[in-house]
């Protein structure tokens, strides 16, 4: 599904227009011309193969190489009017970093991206970019295939990385005003960062032992290493950001203690962190997991190298994910890596209406996941130790389009079925976390459990308290929080300012 | 890093860890439980709390000595540091002026439930503790609830020390006698289980503190998921207090064994790597 292509600001426009109209920028655009720059194809970027790494839990894409980054940036026309800095929910101002890249100046460009984003290396890997920057790309539009616009944004985050210390921006005069951050995901430490980069005194409470929220208990290693997050938060802590672990806000410490500390601005982005269940017999049987458990005992517990880790998580031969978003994508090629025999994706539509990336898809079917589409689970059965033992689930075909658009699955009669799975793991969606909005009076929450936020200046209904990603939204997408935290944080340094 | 103050066996298998954690100590309350590691590569354990200070900014627990990650506990010494100590988390345990209360504790319970034990005496209710033990010398902490408590007594399978029963035979003879308001129990599965069945008949209100797996204790992961009050009830957030006669115990006990087999195992490759 493509986001809106988003307003830019009269600002941003300008920006644009100006570094389009640098000298060096222009005699690039002559040579070579845009006849050959369409000629190119788009650069492949190398995996492992899927035997090998279905296996283990290393990285499956290797990223480009600088020649083929080279080559890459090559097909971007430089366009005057640039379709992809509409499709950025960060505003990355993308053909300048691209030329930068065909100019060979890969440091500038991680620059360039980081006066917008400050997570590049986490972006260039887990954003949807087929259905953002890259679907509204005039090259798309004009030859068919987009620039590879992330697989860049990743190559130059990588190469500023392991090039050596990272380059601060120039940073202002401490302000000393103190804003607490709730939530280490993508959108508190992007808050986080641009809020350290005014100057601002910024703490993030987190409640986990480690940063990255979702980023580090639910995205695998194999899509993102730990080390490029744990990289891109040491940079941010350079940066002057001050991260508290194990402090769980709202049970630690109120959101009142905070403010008693001196605290005068918040951000809250503390996620979906809320599995939700289908509600059928046998869903808490030994086996049944959510995905955010399945995935947390992985990832951030590490229980794939158990027992050297502690953790435990099982293993099965027969492994049911229900659902066909990119958790459940992350989910069933887990449970393969755990050496799973048949793992199986579960989904009550169809393909064409699955939410997950095609590349995440592609890469699922590569390992050998099998799809079952127009399933759904209706009950689960286990032996006499209360182990899952069995699914039974029903048939379905498409009816009429639902409010999303997407026609409804409605259950064949007759068509109940049983497969023997050992392992079950419910990734269905998530709701947003209410752990801290239950202790904040006066803060405005809709029906749905989320925070309700003006979209423009993410202020909710306590001043001087602002919110973004899944705690407003429900479940959407890394990139979309990082947007949300950066309009907060802009309107959160008006705010101090204005005080 | 949280640093340890003390850690030590209070009787065999038992132990007690103080630790400093000084916003936890400020927030505690009665019934609420802190989650910790002992190591980088620890197992997230949930532990009640059974004791804080706020001045001194530090929080004591009482713990079973079982798996891997509580024998590695049970090694910390004081000034040691442990990776992660989070907390208090859960909803407190009600605290009112209910009339007669009687705590039915065992094991770590306790401990645990020390802090609710304080909490009632000081809310003016007649309290009367019931404490169960395998046998009399692994009973501690029975001088704090004497000094709440109008009675005290003791159930243990040593004849000579309440002559051998268990607490539900105490229990049942005790509510012949007394009219009771309400129940509180802490302890384990088992304990907890015949508690609320002891009790069941007469309709006294009977509560537990549920001790299920749990991962993040923040609602994020549903590993502590439960079926109370005839919903499915996530304990870290929920709970850890339920109505007892209200839980589906056999689900309860099934999903406290999930890895008994991993359990065993690693703790076997512990043993062999760590003992002499």
């Amino acid at each position: 599904m493509a986001e809106k292509p988003i307003e830019l600001s009269p600002e941003l426009l300008e920006r644009l227009r100006k570094e389009f109209g640098l000298e060096w920028r222009a005699e690039m655009r002559r040579n070579p011309p845009v006849k050959e720059r369409m000629k190119t194809p788009r650069q492949h970027m190398p995996q492992r193969g899927a035997s090998e790494r279905s296996r283990d839990f290393g990285e499956v894409n290797l990223g480009l190489s600088a020649e083929t980054a080279i080559v890459e940036a090559r097909r971007c026309l430089d366009c005057a009017k640039p379709g992809c800095v509409s499709g950025c929910p960060v505003s990355i101002d993308i053909p300048s970093f691209i030329k930068l890249v065909e100019k060979g100046e890969f440091i500038a460009a991680a620059f360039k991206i980081k006066e917008t984003n400050a997570l590049p290396a986490i972006c260039g890997r887990v954003c949807p970019q087929e259905s953002q920057c890259e679907t509204v790309c005039n090259l798309k539009k004009a030859a068919g295939i987009p620039v590879a616009i992330g697989n860049l944004e990743r190559f130059v985050a990588d190469y500023e990385r392991t090039a050596g210390e990272v380059a601060l921006p120039a940073l202002p005069p401490s302000t000393g005003r103190k804003v607490a951050i709730i939530g280490a995901g993508p959108a508190g430490l992007t808050a986080a960062g641009e809020l350290a980069k005014k100057g601002h005194a910024v703490t993030v409470f987190e409640a986990l032992h480690e940063p990255g929220g979702v980023l580090i208990y639910g995205i695998p290693e194999f899509r993102l290493p730990k080390a490029i997050l744990k990289a891109e938060v040491e940079y941010l802590k350079r940066l002057g950001v001050n991260i508290r672990y194990n402090f769980v806000v709202g049970k630690t410490a109120t959101f009142d203690d905070l403010k008693t500390a001196g605290y005068e601005a918040f951000f809250i982005g503390t996620g979906a962190g809320l599995p939700n269940f289908m509600k059928i017999p046998g869903e808490n049987l030994v086996g049944v997991y959510s995905a955010n458990e399945y995935l947390t005992r992985v990832n951030l517990m590490r229980a794939y190298d158990f027992p050297n880790y502690d953790t435990p998580v099982f293993r099965a031969k027969n492994a049911a994910v229900i659902g066909g978003g990119n958790v459940a994508m992350d989910g069933v090629r887990t449970a393969r890596r755990l050496g799973a025999e048949r793992a199986m994706i579960i989904y009550r539509r169809s393909r064409h209406e699955m939410p997950a990336r095609e590349e995440e898809v592609g890469h699922a079917e590569e390992e050998g996941i099998e799809f079952h589409f127009l399933t759904v689970p209706i009950r689960y059965d286990g032996d006499e130790y209360g182990r899952l033992k069995s699914m039974t689930c029903l048939r379905m075909e498409l009816g009429e389009p639902d409010a999303s658009g997407r026609r409804r699955p409605v259950p064949v009669p007759g068509s109940e079925f049983t497969a023997p799975i050992d392992l079950a793991v419910v990734a269905i969606g998530q709701s947003p976390n209410p752990l801290l909005l239950e202790t904040m009076s006066g803060l405005k929450v809709g029906k749905w459990g989320t925070i309700e936020v003006d979209p423009a200046t993410m202020a909710t209904s306590l001043p001087g308290v602002y919110a973004g990603g899944d705690i407003t939204r429900g479940g959407a997408t890394v990139i979309l929080a990082m947007g949300d935290a950066r309009a907060a944080a802009a309107s959160i340094d008006a705010f101090l300012n204005s005080r | 890093m949280a640093r340890i103050i003390a850690q030590r066996r209070l009787v065999p298998n038992l132990h007690l860890i103080e630790v400093e954690a000084p916003e936890t100590a400020r927030a505690a309350k009665p019934g609420q439980f802190i989650i910790l590691m002992s190591d980088e590569k620890g197992e997230r354990v949930p532990l009640s709390i059974a004791d804080w200070d706020a001045d001194r900014g530090t929080v004591t627990s009482v713990f079973l000595v079982l798996g891997t990650a509580t024998r590695k506990l049970s090694l910390l010494k004081p000034g040691d540091e442990i990776p992660v100590y989070v907390g208090p988390l859960g909803r407190p345990s009600e605290i009112g002026c209910f009339g007669t209360v009687v705590l039915a504790a065992g094991c770590y319970g306790l401990g645990a439930l020390w802090p609710t034990a304080r909490a009632l005496f000081r809310a003016g209710n007649r309290i009367i503790t019931l404490l169960d033990v395998k046998a009399s010398y692994l009973l501690y902490w029975d001088d704090r609830y004497r000094a709440v408590s109008d009675r005290l007594i003791v159930a243990s399978r040593d004849p000579g020390v309440g002559g051998g029963e268990y607490i539900p035979a105490k229990l049942e003879a005790l509510l012949e006698t007394e009219k009771v308001d309400r129940v509180i129990s802490v302890g384990c599965t088992s304990l907890m289980r015949s508690v609320a069945e002891a009790t069941r008949p007469a309709g006294i209100k009977t509560i537990v503190s549920l001790n299920p797996i749990m991962v993040d204790g923040t609602g994020m992961c549903g590993a502590c998921r439960c079926t109370a009050e005839g919903k499915t009830k996530f304990a870290c957030v929920d709970g850890p207090d339920f109505d007892g006669h209200t839980i589906d115990w056999d689900e309860l006990f099934l999903r406290r064994k999930s890895y008994f087999d991993d359990e065993i195992r690693a703790l076997c490759r512990w043993e062999k790597e760590n003992l002499p």
